[in-house]
């Protein structure tokens, strides 16, 4: 950590030089945030760390309820409360994230304004946070698959490759609504309406299998298409195929979405300080 | 001894935005409506329409700005609110981008800027001790191993498990100082932190820093308003006026130039009317001087709790009055939210324009807990009918108060309220029944 004799020249335009240097040197404050946020999230709450499984599993319910039983979607020979389940981590991953970040300059602006580090760090941290939730629902997935006696086959491996998908997805969206909201605090009003409305279409509660032809290009414009159907594709197997052509235009989006935010974060990072 | 700060030629330019509030940050909706509102004079061929942007006032915090520090060195900071001292240490502390000139910086920059900057109120001392370090700067392994100093310095043993927002005040102070006193920097920026706390840890807080760098030579740039302790501690003072240097010297000299320019903010009938922040007002009648005093009369800012404080304003009149009342008021820095005196009312007779007069208010024996306020003044007729005929709203330098040795905040006299003011109040009525 001593650096006694390094040097550093502050000028007008120079904050980009050595950024994922700095990163790199600030990866312990990254730690420390994250582990601030999961700290008190749940202090002060009655049955704590249970919101995390209690949230999942009633949304799943719900959906089971809903979708399963009542309009008696199809769900391909799967138990249907693992198919949502399945479908569930990546979205909840996903929402949590997005809720959480772009909040989080805000949130945060007493430390923007008073000490420099890479502002990445911060909607980095909240994105972690989801990433501990994701954590959990997988066990519990992994508890409901038991209780069902559902054997996943050797795909399952592949499941990071999907999560490294989902998280540049979240961390994507994130970027862009936390720098915009920095700027135009209308998007604090706009993340709930996103994750509520991404959540219809989206298939959480029904399978892409349903979706008719003529509606696929426009319906793997979502990024979360992709992520959702190759969760579904790794974790459940044979039963729900990837239509290749659609995943790769939604891994396309993802790839846009988190290449775009990363540009734009660090267009408007120098900034923040000012206006935040 | 080597330079470890050497800054040239330093410039910072903020644009002010007039007319669209307050906020720095923009609501979608204006952005919109501005478009459309152009698109539409530009269709309907009316350029009468401003945009938003053409409202944007240059402003230069810093100008021109050059020093070095050697290492080892105390140097103060001193100037009036505005003065560009804060944004100095932003742009040292890489918080925010110069517009013009370079800084060079050799060794780590670690700043006590506000009390509990990154403190959660939720953690406990021990939790937040860790956050804290590492927000400063300190990594995981450093915090460990002075842990048990900062837990003794901060003197708050018995609280480590307990959220900081069951903490006295005090206390919160005393862990956030501790935490940054134990950090190695090479360089220490203290900017108005100590202003706060009882007179005992102040002392210590001094003692530390001096400590650290005569001992360890390390460099400490200190901003404060509170003469006194820049006294004490500093070697150098550099005196900011209008975002320049108006002086770079020994910190005697400066300090004597720094009391010149603060009773030379004369307050005159046209000082900062063209500036909706810090005064406003119909012009009826105008403040022409405001002045602060000590009970023997001298001018002064900084004041030790329990002392007298006496305001002395005079004013002109230039329209026709209803009667003149006046009330004083103190922000706290904090959150600005002020508290006032009662509304005085100096006379209910009409007064002609080209009158002048002159109002002494008092505030004895203050107590007012440690820090800096920034000074109201309003001026109105007797009706208050015309609600702000003159306003002076952080015009004047800060009042700062600063802790005595007889009444600190642990150890205070059970007999008289304390807070941020007294609250005069009697016991009416008791009754215990067995």
């Amino acid at each position: 950590m001593r650096e006694q004799n390094s040097e550093i020249v502050i000028k007008p335009g120079m904050g980009a030089l050595h950024y994922w240097r700095e990163l790199w040197r600030y990866r312990e404050l990254f730690f420390f945030l994250a582990w601030r946020d999961i700290l008190v999230r749940y202090k002060q709450t009655a049955i704590g760390i249970a919101w995390s499984v209690l949230r999942p599993l009633l949304t799943m319910i719900v959906f089971t309820v809903v979708f399963g039983k009542l309009a008696k979607l199809p769900s391909n020979g799967v138990p249907y409360p693992i198919m949502v389940f399945t479908a569930m981590l990546p979205w909840q991953f996903f929402a949590n994230s997005l809720t959480e970040s772009s909040n989080s300059l805000i949130d945060n602006a007493n430390l923007l304004t008073k000490v420099y580090f890479p502002r990445l760090i911060v909607p980095g941290g909240s994105v972690i946070v989801g990433l501990v939730d994701f954590f959990i629902s997988l066990v519990i997935l992994f508890t409901i698959m038991a209780w069902y006696r559902f054997v996943p086959d050797i795909r399952l491996l592949l499941l990071p490759l999907f999560l490294l998908l989902a998280f540049m997805a979240s961390f994507g969206a994130g970027l862009w609504l936390c720098a915009l909201n920095v700027k135009y605090r209308d998007f604090r009003y706009v993340v709930p309406f996103l994750v509520q409305f991404g959540l219809y279409i989206s298939p959480v509660g029904f399978s892409s299998a349903i979706v008719p032809e003529k509606w696929h290009m426009l319906y793997f414009l979502n990024p979360m298409v992709g992520v959702i159907d190759g969760f579904r594709w790794a974790v459940l197997g044979n039963a729900f195929p990837v239509n290749w052509p659609g995943f790769s235009l939604s891994c396309l989006l993802v790839l846009i979405v988190f290449g775009g935010g990363l540009l734009y974060f660090r267009r408007m990072e120098r900034s923040f300080a000012d206006v935040v | 001894m080597f330079s470890v700060i050497t800054v040239e030629n330093l410039g910072k330019k903020y644009l002010l935005k007039h007319q669209s509030g307050q906020q720095p940050y923009v609501a979608l909706r204006d952005v919109l409506s501005d478009g459309v509102k152009s698109l539409g004079s530009r269709l309907f061929g009316r350029n009468t329409l401003l945009s938003r942007s053409e409202e944007l006032e240059e402003f230069w915090a810093l100008k021109d700005v050059s020093f070095e520090v050697k290492q080892g060195d105390r140097i103060g900071i001193i100037g009036r609110n505005g003065a560009g001292k804060s944004t100095l240490l932003k742009i040292l502390s890489r918080i925010t981008e110069p517009t013009t000139g370079s800084v060079r910086i050799k060794g780590r920059v670690a700043s006590l800027l506000e009390v509990g900057t990154g403190f959660h109120p939720e953690l406990t001392g021990r939790e937040n001790i860790y956050l804290n370090g590492a927000i400063l700067g300190m990594s995981r392994v450093e915090i460990r191993q002075k842990f048990d100093e900062i837990v003794e310095f901060a003197e708050i043993e018995k609280f480590l498990d307990t959220p900081v927002k069951r903490f006295s005040s005090g206390m919160y102070v005393r862990l956030a100082f501790a935490v940054a006193a134990h950090l190695e920097p090479e360089i220490l920026v203290v900017d108005e932190v100590l202003a706060v706390g009882d007179a005992q840890f102040q002392k210590k807080c001094l003692g530390k820093m001096e400590d650290v760098s005569a001992r360890e030579g390390r460099t400490v740039l200190f901003v404060s308003h509170n003469m006194g302790a820049i006294q004490n501690l500093c070697n150098r003072t550099i005196l900011f006026d209008k975002g320049t240097i108006v002086s770079d010297a020994l910190t005697d000299e400066s300090l004597q130039l720094y009391r010149k320019l603060a009773r030379d903010i004369k307050v005159d009938a046209s000082t900062g009317i063209h500036n909706e922040r810090v005064r406003r007002g119909s012009g009826a009648v105008r403040f022409s001087s405001v002045e602060i005093l000590d009970a023997d009369d001298e001018i002064r800012t900084s004041f030790g709790m329990g002392e007298s404080i006496r305001f002395r304003m005079t004013y002109k009149v230039f329209a026709e009055m209803k009667g003149i009342a006046i009330y004083i008021g103190l922000r706290s820095g904090l959150t600005r939210e002020f508290t006032t005196s009662v509304k005085h009312i100096v006379t209910l007779e009409a007064v002609a324009p080209g009158s002048r007069g002159e109002i002494v208010i008092d505030l004895p024996d203050v107590v007012i807990r440690p820090g800096e306020y920034p000074l109201y003044f309003h001026l109105s007729d007797a009706e208050m009918t015309d609600m702000s005929i003159d306003v002076l709203d952080d015009l004047t330098a800060p009042l700062v108060i600063t802790a005595s040795d007889n009444i600190t905040y642990d150890n205070y006299d059970q007999t008289r309220p304390i807070g941020y003011f007294s609250l005069l109040s009697r016991l009416h009525y008791s009754n215990i029944s067995g």
